[in-house]
């Protein structure tokens, strides 16, 4: 067998991922997904008082950092069975709401729309016909053909400069591109008009988290956020009107412009709703508390088995057994010591280091299963969980999407199943975002409606002697996240993670299943292995947060291409 | 901008943190620790008349030698791929001109560094380099027309005090 050796690019970018294929007349055969960088953060954890693990486990991510945060200290209430004051859930619920809007925009418009849309080919437009197909599918102000014009005028500067910037590693040119040049201006308009709207949310989780990245403002027990009237320094009226205004700006762009964007690209791409299906298993937790002991929630949860959303179960409650009772890793595949699908209260993470064996450990990534599955998570599956609940808002984003895809691409029928692809992740998040700007205008409306009667932000939390195990939950951007935590006489004993991309990424599990990414991944088209924008493609539409090194692999396993994506 | 976890990586953090200790800072001109955020400085970067980044820069120099770049000469250097950071800051400033938005004026005062271990602290060289850095910042902003004045007290920045814990923890 070919040894491989990776060495990974000294960058500052929070960790790694490697992705290795091999690909059989023109259609990936293996896969296999590695996480190159070792975490270690809950070994840090272990002696330390529990009321201060979120400001680490914060820095697990430098891009998700607040959902690490809020996670973290509804793991050690859960121990302590410790209830949130209704205005500390509310806070927390705005921050994450906004924070997963900011998430999804960005995702969409500057990280993976290259993967679809060709910039160059954007010079090649009519403005005016542009502008056209943009007024006929939304009534967003900036579709204009002036702003098509103008954004034509700026990109055709930028192009002549040959300095591409973020654009300088896109594929233009390649034959799986198919927008016409019109579609493409389109697209290139809204991601600059994107980078605007993304700071509104960006602003909301400042305001009430101190800072962003890494807010400062929660605490086991509720938030530090003080509540006042008309008092500048603490959370006021005028502080709530400026975060009313920030949405409302988001609510125009996310429904006119991001819901509409997604399944109109994803028309012209129809190939790519039959390409990328993952395990079909999905899990998505509830979220958005609406009472302080958190056994009333906003977002739905559950499991759906094989797609069949007639088999979902739903999980209610933050100490709800069910989810509690069915997440294992395991280690086998992964860098650590032992190979047992361990709960993750028994979980360890003693490094066990033996570089990378395509039948042994090679990932730092470890295998979560649930009730021995292996689970998708993320956009596409609290879609699906919503629209099996019965969640309104789900069921009313999505049709609307699969309204404009039908409308663009003239097909009478779109089913349910052509989500579950590559492009579906991508109207899943569309869908979602869509679902969180409601629910985060709810969330504040509740915010603004109790403060007039109750002020409370904070329930002081009092540790027992002995032992004692919680578990938090939340349905962060990337999907289902949870924090393990075994307390002992107040000091944390063990800690463990079990992030969105551990349940995707992972590597093949103690029964040698494989993962979502190396599932989604089999049997995609690769046109030019030089060029591999499919795998790509699939890839970042399960929105990775790390840096992704895409290595190719001939059928002799020589490795014949390296590419480096964001 | 700077990893100030990994030793040299931090000097343009170091850079601005010294200046601050040492003069005061008029209001029209914001001093930010970019640290290693990407996106995130794109609100405060459009916002600027002039943009002075303190950073460390890849160069065949020996170490501790400091280098100024500026303008259409940024263009040219990252066509080069010399810096560590070209990714985050050569994609924001190419972002900034495609939105029309960019600074009028963007000059790059860089360290080239020594050491790069996961360590807090400069190099002695770094060290022996830093207060030439601040001069170069301070001269730059007088360029602009803003004379910075020495503060009568000088304070001890926060990673300056934790390079000199983590000192005397190694000792």
């Amino acid at each position: 067998m070919t040894t491989r050796i990776t060495v990974d690019p000294i960058t500052r970018i929070e960790g790694h991922l490697r992705i290795d294929v091999e690909v059989d007349e023109g259609k990936v055969t293996k896969a296999w997904s590695s996480g190159q960088m070792w975490r270690g953060i809950e070994k840090i954890l272990v002696g330390r008082d529990p009321r201060e693990a979120w400001t680490y486990t914060q820095r697990f991510c430098g891009v998700c950092t607040t959902v690490h945060a809020i996670v973290s200290v509804r793991a050690v209430e859960n121990a302590l069975q410790l209830e949130v004051p209704l205005n500390a859930q509310l806070i927390r619920n705005i921050i994450q709401t906004a924070h997963a809007i900011q998430d999804h925009i960005v995702h969409f418009y500057h990280l993976s729309a290259v993967d679809w849309v060709d910039v160059v080919s954007a010079l090649d437009a009519d403005p005016v016909a542009a502008a056209k197909l943009a007024e006929s599918l939304s009534d967003w102000p900036l579709n204009g053909p002036h702003e098509m014009k103008a954004t034509q005028e700026r990109l055709k500067t930028f192009v002549g400069s040959g300095q591409l910037g973020p654009f300088a590693s896109g594929f233009w040119g390649h034959p799986a591109m198919k927008l016409p040049p019109e579609v493409n201006l389109l697209a290139v308009a809204h991601y600059l008009q994107a980078l605007d709207v993304q700071n509104h949310a960006n602003k909301i989780v400042a305001i009430l988290g101190g800072k962003t990245p890494h807010i400062q403002n929660v605490a086991v027990g509720g938030v530090s956020n003080s509540i006042g009237h008309d008092a500048p320094s603490v959370l006021n009226i005028e502080r709530l009107m400026l975060i009313k205004n920030f949405i409302d700006k988001l609510e125009q762009f996310v429904k006119s412009t991001y819901l509409v964007d997604v399944p109109a690209i994803g028309a012209f791409y129809l190939d790519w709703t039959q390409i990328g299906n993952g395990v079909n298993n999905y899990l998505s937790v509830p979220d958005c508390p609406q009472d302080t002991q958190g056994r009333v929630f906003d977002l739905p949860g559950g499991y759906i088995d094989n797609g069949d959303l007639s088999t979902f179960k739903p999980i209610t409650r933050f100490d709800d057994a069910y989810f509690r009772d069915g997440v294992a890793e395991s280690s086998k595949h992964a860098w650590y010591e032992g190979d047992a699908a361990l709960h993750p209260w028994q979980g360890s993470t003693e490094p066990q280091y033996t570089d990378f064996q395509d039948e042994g450990k090679y990932s730092w990534v470890k295998a979560p299963t649930f009730y021995g599955k292996r689970a998708e998570v993320g956009p596409l599956a609290d879609v699906l969980v919503g629209v099996a609940s019965g969640h309104k808002g789900y069921q009313k984003y999505l049709n609307q999407a699969l309204g404009t895809m039908k409308a663009v691409s003239g097909l009478s029928e779109i089913p349910l199943t052509a989500l579950e692809s590559t492009i579906g992740r991508h109207a899943a998040r569309a869908v979602r975002c869509a679902v969180m700007l409601d629910t985060l205008k709810d969330q504040w409306q509740r915010l603004v409606d109790n403060v007039g009667k109750d002020q409370d932000t904070f329930n002081a939390p009092v540790f027992p002697k002995g032992e004692i195990k919680g578990v938090g939950f939340h349905a962060a951007p990337r999907g289902t996240l949870s924090h393990w935590v075994v307390i002992e006489d107040a000091k944390i004993k063990n800690y463990q993670a079990v992030v969105p991309s551990t349940w995707n990424a992972g590597p093949r599990d103690a029964d040698g299943q494989i993962g979502p990414y190396e599932s989604a991944l089999l049997d995609n088209p690769v046109a030019d292995p030089h060029l591999p924008l499919e795998v790509l493609r699939t890839v970042h539409s399960f929105d990775p947060c790390i840096a992704c090194a895409i290595h190719m692999f001939d059928n002799e396993q020589s490795e014949i291409i390296k590419v480096k994506a964001l | 901008m700077g990893n100030v976890l990994m030793q040299d990586e931090g000097i343009g953090v170091r850079a601005v943190e010294e200046l601050e200790c040492r003069f005061q800072i008029p209001p029209e001109v914001q001093v930010l620790d970019g640290g290693t955020t990407g996106m995130e400085l794109f609100e405060p970067m459009r916002q600027c008349d002039c943009l002075i980044i303190a950073d460390a820069i890849n160069s065949p120099a020996a170490p501790g030698s400091l280098v100024r770049i500026a303008n259409q000469e940024i263009r040219a250097f990252f066509q080069t791929k010399l810096s560590n950071h070209q990714l985050g800051l050569s994609d924001l400033l190419a972002l900034l001109r495609l939105k029309g938005e960019a600074p009028n004026h963007i000059v790059i005062i860089g360290m080239v560094p020594k050491d790069l271990e996961n360590r807090i602290g400069l190099s002695a060289e770094a060290s022996a380099g830093l207060p030439a850095m601040v001069a170069m910042l301070r001269a730059e902003l007088a360029e602009l027309g803003v004379e910075l004045a020495p503060r009568r007290q000088q304070g001890k920045g926060h990673w300056q005090r934790q390079a000199d814990l983590e000192l005397a923890a190694c000792a």
